[in-house]
């Protein structure tokens, strides 16, 4: 028995390291870091409780960074969502064309972010770019839609929504396909209309996958801003900072190591309670086959 | 109560011919059973009746009104899907009274329908459950019940009884047969059970390879078999078919010495058939035998045996007292053979 729970944990050790090395020992540092000041020139910085945090109150770039960013989700989510929805509906509907349809809404799943951003920058790009041939040639004023303050981070959002409604599709697809067609039989017997069917039938049952993208849908959207650094650098007038790119400008622009982990452990008690809210309040008006 | 009627209707999957000028006609309050193998197009029948599918060529009329060209829910039927197209989220109740909230019926209505249904299938101490929580005659019961709360004059069910174990297939076989009757619906059954097709149907619509093999009562097809197909098909086992050889002017059974008791002016091929039921064992049988196997099922024994290669079953009561290896002569009345052409499978007239 004894040599058996030896070996137990020695089939164990190396995932645990792992895991201990890359995930646990980062969280926990992250915590005991944010209470104290950042080391300089060597020296350990000194303790100093909660007065990253009480910087961070008076931090007017993260109060915009987080104000951003809860516009950026509630701008973005709720709409890649239904497109991604709308997308699957109709590319899994028996028509010609529908896997070259398929292919063509999944492609900006698969391009990396730094590559859409760069496609998107050209989009943007004041004089030359594509939408500002297309607006001025119907006679509009020309406009830096992402040099603007009003405008850059609507730009953005619509940057991420065409990345993540193509990915949200592939799994809202799988799940439409996983409905059996006779339920849609069953329902055209009865004379149910095609939005009827798809009120009362299809979205109850595409609710687990609903749930699921959900919630990788608002962690997205906290967690990705690569576009943003290539696209914006946060600008104009932090216009378009996100929170993580806020605490990647403050851990690796300025080297504030510890205002940077208060900064992060507040990410991540937002992101938490996001998904524990998600679960508990969704789960119940989830139906799981 | 409609009749349903079908006039040359075929349904082509591009090169494929999976029905070819199907012709038959259901009558008002009947119980019509589509018996055939997989992939002999009776489903495709019921779907192209129901308005699943659309027919590539004929009309289909219920009730004398022409629906070939009506969507399903304008055809005024019900239909059990095979495996029953329940939505698993709603609950029982809410499944039963599905298509009467789609058509807008008034609650009070509503309520006193579903509660008479739950009442004739037993349903009502499971109306709150979902349908994860029902065991299959359960669900079986909740998908009979939303076909019938719609009270349409004709109800399709596509192999309901297919996922049942064999006890609960027996039950449900009569009670489906018997609340056809009590309700005067015309039913369109499909099945590749010859013994469901038998114990329920008023006419039994046999298919082969999406054409029409035989259309009769169930007594007619086996009693007087069309073809060598319908004999083999019906009767459970079914119809033995022993081969015949012609040697001058008399029919032999063919590989033995053995003269066939028929006389007749047969095709060259001809085939014998005789249900294992009519074979008696008698030592003064026409047939010499040798037995293979005796299988004991109670009432009665089914034994295999085999005369000059030709394999073939004989049904004797309780034990029948033989084994393995015994050497045995056979016989049958004259009046229980069937002749068959072998090579075309239809009937030689006696």
């Amino acid at each position: 028995m004894r040599s058996q729970g030896v070996i137990g944990w020695l089939l164990v050790l190396p995932a645990a390291a792992l895991l201990a090395l890359f995930t646990h020992y980062p969280v926990v540092a992250t915590i005991v870091d944010s209470f104290y000041a950042t080391s300089r020139a060597g020296r350990p910085g000194p303790f100093v409780g909660l007065e990253n945090y009480q910087v961070m109150v008076a931090d007017e770039v993260f109060w915009k960074s987080l104000w951003n960013n809860v516009w950026y989700s509630l701008g973005t989510i709720p709409l890649s969502i239904t497109l991604a929805l709308v997308m699957a509906l109709w590319v899994n509907s028996a028509m010609r064309g529908r896997t070259w349809l398929r292919v063509a809404f999944f492609t900006p799943t698969i391009l990396p972010m730094i590559a859409v951003a760069n496609i998107w920058l050209f989009f943007y790009t004041p004089q030359y770019g594509l939408l500002e041939k297309l607006t001025t040639s119907l006679g509009f004023a020309t406009h830096n839609w992402l040099g603007t303050e009003s405008t850059a981070l609507a730009c953005v959002m619509v940057v991420a929504i065409w990345k993540d409604a193509g990915f949200f599709m592939i799994f809202y697809l799988a799940a439409l396909q996983s409905i059996p067609p006779s339920l849609a039989e069953a329902a055209a017997l009865e004379g149910a209309p095609r939005g009827y069917y798809l009120r009362r039938i299809v979205l109850p049952l595409l609710m687990p996958t609903t749930l699921f993208v959900l919630v990788n849908a608002v962690i997205n959207s906290f967690r990705l801003v690569d576009h943003i650094v290539v696209m914006t650098r946060g600008g104009p007038n932090n216009a378009t900072s996100l929170l993580l790119f806020h605490i990647y400008q403050v851990g690796f622009s300025f080297w504030d190591t510890g205002y940077a982990a208060a900064l992060t452990l507040v990410l991540l008690a937002i992101l938490a309670a996001a998904a524990i809210g998600q679960f508990v309040f969704l789960d119940r008006k989830v139906h799981y086959q | 109560m409609s009749s349903i009627q079908l006039e040359s209707v075929s349904k082509h999957w591009g090169a494929v011919r999976a029905l070819d000028a199907i012709s038959f006609q259901a009558e008002p309050g009947s119980f019509v059973v589509l018996l055939g193998p997989s992939g002999c197009g009776k489903s495709t029948t019921l779907r192209l009746i129901a308005g699943l599918d659309t027919a590539t060529a004929g009309r289909i009329r219920i009730g004398g009104r022409d629906v070939t060209e009506l969507p399903p829910a304008q055809r005024g039927l019900a239909m059990v899907f095979q495996s029953y197209a329940l939505f698993p989220h709603l609950s029982v109740a809410e499944n039963i009274v599905f298509g009467l909230k789609v058509r807008k019926v008034a609650p009070g209505e509503r309520d006193a329908r579903l509660a008479r249904v739950a009442d004739l299938l037993g349903l009502a101490p499971l109306l709150a459950r979902k349908p994860s929580q029902l065991s299959g005659g359960q669900q079986q019961r909740v998908a009979l019940g939303r076909a019938i709360i719609a009270e349409q004059p004709v109800c399709l069910m596509d192999e309901p009884l297919s996922n049942l174990d064999a006890q609960l297939r027996g039950e449900m076989r009569r009670e489906i047969r018997a609340l056809q009757r009590r309700l005067g619906i015309t039913m369109v059954y499909v099945t590749h059970d010859q013994t469901e097709a038998m114990t329920m149907a008023d006419r039994v619509v046999l298919l082969r390879d999406g054409r029409i093999e035989q259309v009769g009562s169930p007594d007619e097809l086996y009693q007087s078999p069309r073809t060598a197909f319908a004999a083999g098909f019906i009767g459970a086992p079914p119809m033995n078919l022993l081969r015949l050889e012609r040697r001058g002017e008399a029919w032999h059974f063919a590989g033995t010495e053995a003269r066939a008791p028929w006389a007749g002016a047969g095709a060259d091929e001809t085939s014998l058939g005789v249900r294992p039921e009519d074979i008696d064992v008698a030592p003064d049988g026409a047939l010499p035998a040798r037995v293979d196997t005796v299988e004991y099922h109670g009432a009665d024994s089914i034994v295999a045996a085999q005369a000059g290669g030709q394999p073939f079953l004989i049904r004797l009561p309780r034990h029948a007292p033989l084994a393995p290896g015994d050497s045995i002569r056979v016989t049958w009345r004259p009046d229980h053979q069937h002749l068959f052409n072998a090579r075309t499978g239809e009937r030689i007239p006696a």
